[in-house]
């Protein structure tokens, strides 16, 4: 199972610190990266090397927790634990600070833009969730401050085709946002997991939910609208959400981060054991009940605890990972014969 | 035909999952290293309380046995801590939690994982600052704040 994941580069991101995050452009050509060393760094590829080609400081007075690119490829959104989130606009391979969104009364935990490409929405330790609309003229204005998490929010993310937000949180619960007459809403709450839930990823049909967890477990969730073939029951015209599948006993420290590739459907861990694992349903299960196998497994991806694990949206198999010893590395998966 | 093999490729990867298990040792009972958790003890005696003249070996907020150190892998370590703060009160006790990291993060030479807990049964909130003091971002998060984070500075300096 070694064999299904290759290393192809290892690059020393964010020397002396730790690499938090990273995300690949909608273009899969160019992969942010960011850290405790307070910058984000820009990575293309020279031939077969990995270079770093924009060094984005002067944005931030701490850590850089998490990043995002605009649907469109212009823009880079960093999120901060100094409480702002800054919008960098992209000029070949210059970057510049073109906006800081400020209001969160603490840490910005993530950012994430809608695929429309008008609405951002941020998560902070201040239990908020927060909906910004860019208008075209690149101005920003919060339209929503949703308080419905207990604690810390850590993650948030976008359904791939619709406008519907996803929040994962402290209090150990995954949330569901919808505009609602002009408002937004929290119309579902995810309840399972026994501790924090610290990331969520759609699958490419944007019909499931991954959700990952200090519990060291990967939850699948899956959403049932109204008068369902299931039978599942909804509570007025609120979709159900209900947990379909559960992966425990792979990971044994807290899982970071999950991934799952919008092109082959395979899902990626990042754990604090060290080790990446990839895995894939299988195709005879049950849409209801699915089960999905390890399909590679490698211990010591990394010095220390794996942060973060990015499937390239254009290249199949090409995936990132960044870890607490501030490298980053580039895989590439194969599925494994006869599974 | 194809629930068999879906199926067999279900019970295949089980099969190289536990294989893969065996192979790291944790099936096994992991061997406790009591040479390692002085080498710990040793560092962590010597941390000053935040709010007492007084190391926390000297105030028995940790002791010999507060540490536990396990083989996971070869050359692969978990730490574990268990500590008694001298009052119930929530922030001395995850600052004290901070400290405790902070330390082994810096000055232990060996690869490792660290848990830390409050001993149980000294506090009312002790999950509460249990999961604060092991969750990574909270802690990184806290050490960039200048207030905290001379706070600790002072209570981990190495006594001349």
């Amino acid at each position: 199972m070694k064999d299904s994941l290759v290393l192809l580069a290892r690059v020393p991101a964010h020397p002396d610190s730790r690499c938090w995050f990273l995300a690949w452009n909608p273009a899969g050509t160019l992969l942010a990266s960011c850290g405790g060393d307070r910058r984000v760094r820009i990575w293309g590829t020279e031939g077969d090397s990995w270079i770093c080609k924009s060094v984005l400081s002067e944005g931030h007075q701490r850590t850089v927790r998490k990043v995002a690119w605009s649907p469109c490829g212009n823009y880079l959104a960093s999120a901060s634990f100094d409480a702002t989130t800054c919008i960098w606009k992209k000029n070949q391979d210059d970057f510049e600070c073109v906006t800081t969104l400020e209001g969160h009364e603490n840490e910005v935990k993530s950012v994430a833009w809608a695929p429309s490409g008008n609405l951002l929405a941020t998560c902070s330790r201040d239990k908020s969730v927060w909906v910004w609309e860019v208008d075209e003229e690149d101005e920003y204005e919060c339209v929503s401050v949703l308080n419905s998490h207990t604690q810390d929010v850590k993650h948030v993310v976008w359904h791939p085709s619709q406008e519907l937000l996803a929040s994962a949180s402290y209090d150990d619960t995954v949330k569901l946002y919808r505009e609602e007459e002009d408002d937004w809403v929290c119309y579902a709450t995810l309840e399972g997991h026994e501790s924090t839930v610290w990331s969520l990823a759609f699958d490419p049909s944007g019909q499931r939910l991954a959700s990952c967890s200090d519990d060291r477990t990967v939850r699948i969730w899956r959403q049932y609208l109204p008068n369902n073939e299931q039978g599942v029951a909804c509570s007025g015209s609120d979709p159900s959400w209900k947990c379909i599948c559960t992966l425990s006993g792979f990971h044994s420290r807290t899982i970071y981060d999950v991934a799952w590739c919008q092109l082959t459907g395979a899902l990626a861990t990042a754990c604090g054991d060290d080790a990446i694992r990839v895995f894939e349903e299988d195709p005879s299960s049950d849409p209801q009940q699915p089960t999905f196998s390890l399909t590679a497994h490698l211990p010591q991806a990394h010095s220390q605890d794996v942060n973060c694990v990015a499937w390239n949206p254009k290249e199949q198999g090409l995936l990132a990972s960044c870890s607490d010893d501030g490298e980053v590395a580039f895989w590439k998966y194969q599925r494994p014969e006869g599974i | 035909m194809e629930r068999v093999s879906g199926l067999l490729s279900w019970t295949r990867s089980r099969v190289l999952w536990l294989s893969g298990l065996f192979e790291r040792g944790t099936a096994r009972q992991p061997r406790i290293m009591e040479e390692k958790a002085l080498e710990v003890y040793d560092l962590i005696r010597t941390i000053r309380d935040p709010e007492k003249p007084n190391t926390l070996e000297e105030l028995e907020v940790v002791t010999e046995s507060s540490v536990e150190v396990q083989e996971v892998n070869e050359e692969d370590y978990l730490v574990i801590i268990r500590f008694t703060p001298t009052v119930p009160h929530c922030s001395l006790a995850t600052l004290i939690g901070l400290c405790l990291r902070v330390k082994l993060q810096r000055c232990l030479p060996f690869k490792h994982k660290l848990e830390i807990y409050i001993s149980e049964g000294t506090h009312s909130t002790e999950e509460d600052i249990n999961k604060q003091i092991n969750d990574k971002e909270r802690v990184a998060a806290a050490m960039e704040n200048p207030n905290l984070r001379e706070i600790v500075e002072q209570c981990v300096l190495e006594p001349d």
